[in-house]
């Protein structure tokens, strides 16, 4: 079995020498210092670098600042995952719900042909500017925030963290759930070493801030 | 017939290589301007954290932790991934590792796969040996994409087809795509290719990747890209077969809070790549149900044997020593006759052959030290340079007439030469005999004979003064 041969050679491999005593990894900066202000406003600058449009609302007029976005946009046909608040969904709008793993699924010719997709979103880091989705009922499984060309995220000020170290002390409890860390739409840089927006995932990225 | 290869079995010697590369003068001027750009990028983004040096120790301290105890954290990424619905497997060499996949993709009776950019798949020559099992595989990267249907070979590690512009692109995909009317705008070259794969993802129904890293503590799987291909091929089939090379494995979860931060800021010049995907095992009505991981040793655990080389193996392939390397950017990836060129490549290749190919690429290189400043996870590449040189001179002793066995000669004799004052003084005179006959009017030597001719073969050399300075001193009466 090449498993035992392998794994016999890593342990010959380390059996010569003794392990090195090794730097503590700690010292780099882990705790963000700013203000929810200034995470807000680091967070939209980088979004917008990387050419992502990012709106602002309260709770009470998000359902309108979510409408308006897609009315603006010509988004009028629009999937959701199951589990998003209904308060969210205004009438204008047509809006079909995935089924979440249970129940019948959209198929992924039906996802792509949507004008784009609206979910909640896990953390969302600052310093980087990413937004996480761990795919959970509000954010849907992995491909419905992938097929269609346009995502509309909605992000809650006490979800935003600086550092990325801070994110990661707020993913741990769920790790070993799928996680997608999205820092604007699609892009690529193989061409001339120039970031080029929009290849194969989503091409326009829309996040809206509720902070009050 | 041109010399260039990806295998280092049938590779010419670097410098013949080299030179054939340098007579293509858009190929250097390509390569120079991606790499000007991406090394702008990358300080102008390095320059603003402060922390950079504590993220490149912390870098380098989780690498080499994941090294040390690589048994038992292979195990433990095996044991967590395994219990999440996931199948890992083990491979030996290149070998078993095609032989692994082509079974697994037997199995599902794949006759097409969709594929994430991967070196190691590079490695171990995946595509074909697939083809020649009647396995179509499409690459799914743009630069992917423009080395297949373009047959070409990968020249950088992040940006494969860096040595092509966008007219070059262009071409290509108006030939190969049929889109006569097709403009080398990058946006309409990037749209091109989301046209001509979007019923690839939707219709192939096994997938295979690489992995950037393997997370011990947790049994996850990361992928960082940024054109969301690899979010295709790893969400949409039903089969996806992940290939990593051992050493890819880091202890925990959190330690990507540094990895993160480093990879995508030394490999693209950015704060963070659009996309990086994380899984582990199967996760009900999401993504892939048939699930797999193959760890591939092929050549690995000696170098881990190897306690001055085995930091070669913290390499995070994120492509900054070759940006930085003033060789590298002159002749691009191919000279290095492997998949993996550049500082990292000339010290990784040779040694994944035993030291019995590629024993040119320790010798491509100024040792000027760029490579290790940049490097995210603080490998010391001239360290491991110049360590592998000894190790090339040490396989070639007896072989009579190889030029490492004179390089031998000369540097014994040079040896003993400095050792003794009087023999250095001496050595001096015969010196400024024996090089008459060769220096020129100008003062300059422009040919010398044997193993030296190789250094003036490139350059001059000043002829030697006719008098030093400590005869200077002695005249002076000061001795
Ligand atoms: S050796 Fe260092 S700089 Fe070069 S690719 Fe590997 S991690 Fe990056």
């Amino acid at each position: 079995m090449s498993r035992e041969v392998v794994l016999h050679r890593v342990r010959s491999a380390l059996a010569g020498s003794k392990a090195e005593d090794l730097p503590a990894t700690s010292a780099y900066r882990r705790t963000g210092i700013l203000t929810a202000e200034q995470k807000l406003h680091m967070l939209e600058d980088r979004l917008g670098e990387y050419g992502a449009r990012v709106f602002r609302a309260s709770e009470q007029d998000l359902r309108e600042r979510i409408a308006l976005a897609l009315i603006e946009g010509k988004k009028l046909r629009m999937v959701h995952p199951s589990g998003l608040p209904e308060a969210w969904l205004d009438g204008r709008i047509s809006w079909t719900a995935d089924s979440n793993g249970g129940g019948e699924e959209l198929s992924l010719a039906r996802i792509e042909s949507f004008d784009g997709v609206l979910t909640a979103a896990t953390v969302a880091v600052a310093e980087s500017g990413s937004i996480v989705l761990q795919h959970g009922a509000a954010e849907g499984r992995r491909a419905l925030t992938l097929l269609p060309d346009y995502h509309l995220c909605v992000l809650f000020e006490h979800q935003l963290v600086e550092t990325l170290a801070e994110c990661f002390e707020r993913l741990k409890g769920s790790a070993t759930r799928p996680t997608t860390f999205i820092s604007g739409p699609s892009a690529t840089a193989d061409i001339e070493m120039t970031r080029i927006k929009g290849v194969h995932g989503p091409r326009f990225l829309d996040v809206i801030l509720v902070a009050p | 017939m041109s010399l260039i290869t990806i295998d280092p079995r049938k590779a010419a010697p670097f410098p013949e290589a080299a030179a054939e590369i340098l007579r293509d003068t858009q190929l250097r001027k390509n390569v120079a301007h991606a790499t000007d750009v991406i090394q702008y990028k990358r300080a102008a983004v390095v320059a603003e954290k402060d922390d950079w040096q504590a993220l490149r120790d912390a870098g380098a301290t989780i690498r080499k932790e994941a090294l040390q105890h690589l048994d038992s954290y292979l195990e433990q990424f095996e044991q967590q991934f395994t219990r999440a619905g996931g199948h890992v497997h083990w491979a030996a060499d290149a070998e078993e590792a095609q032989r692994i996949v082509l079974g697994l993709l037997r199995e599902v009776q794949a006759t097409e796969i969709i594929k994430i950019k991967s070196m190691t798949t590079a490695e171990i020559d995946l595509n074909r040996n697939l083809a020649e099992n009647g396995i179509r595989a499409y690459e799914t990267d743009l630069a992917e994409l423009i080395l297949q249907l373009g047959a070409e070979l990968p020249s950088h590690l992040i940006a494969p087809a860096l040595h092509k512009n966008r007219q070059q692109v262009r071409e290509l995909f108006a030939r190969e795509m049929h889109l006569p009317n097709l403009t080398d705008d990058p946006p309409a070259l990037a749209e091109a290719a989301r046209l001509y794969l979007r019923e690839k993802f939707l219709k192939v129904k096994s997938g295979v990747c690489g992995a950037n890293f393997l997370v011990a503590d947790t049994g996850s799987v990361c992928i960082v890209e940024s054109e969301g291909n690899g979010r295709m091929c790893l969400t949409l089939p039903d089969t996806l077969i992940a290939i990593a090379g051992i050493e890819k494995v880091i202890p925990r979860f959190s330690n990507l809070e540094v990895l993160l931060q480093t990879l995508p800021r030394s490999a693209t010049g950015e704060r963070m790549n659009p996309y990086s995907s994380l899984w582990t095992g199967v996760t009900p009505g999401d993504g892939p149900r048939n699930l797999h991981v193959v760890l591939l040793d092929n050549g690995r655990s000696e170098i881990l044997a190897d306690t001055t080389s085995r930091q070669t193996l913290q390499c995070i392939r994120c492509g900054a020593c070759q940006n930085a390397c003033p060789v590298y950017r002159q002749t691009g990836g191919h000279a290095y006759g492997a998949v993996y060129g550049g500082p990292i490549g000339a010290i990784l290749t040779p040694q994944l052959f035993h030291m019995e190919h590629a024993q040119s690429l320790p010798y491509a290189s100024s040792l000027c030290g760029a490579c290790y400043e940049v490097c995210p996870v603080k490998i010391n590449i001239p360290e491991v340079l110049v360590y592998l040189r000894s190790k090339v001179v040490d396989q070639n002793r007896g072989k009579l007439a190889s030029v490492f066995n004179q390089e031998r000669v000369a540097m014994k004799m040079m040896a003993r030469i400095l050792l003794s004052r009087e023999r250095f003084e001496t050595a001096q005179r015969i010196a400024r005999v024996l090089e008459k006959p060769l220096v020129g009017k100008d003062g300059w030597i422009h040919w010398l004979p044997g193993l030296a001719g190789r250094w003036t073969a490139a350059r001059d050399l000043e002829a030697l003064p006719t008098q030093t300075f400590r005869e200077w001193w002695k005249e002076r009466g000061n001795a």
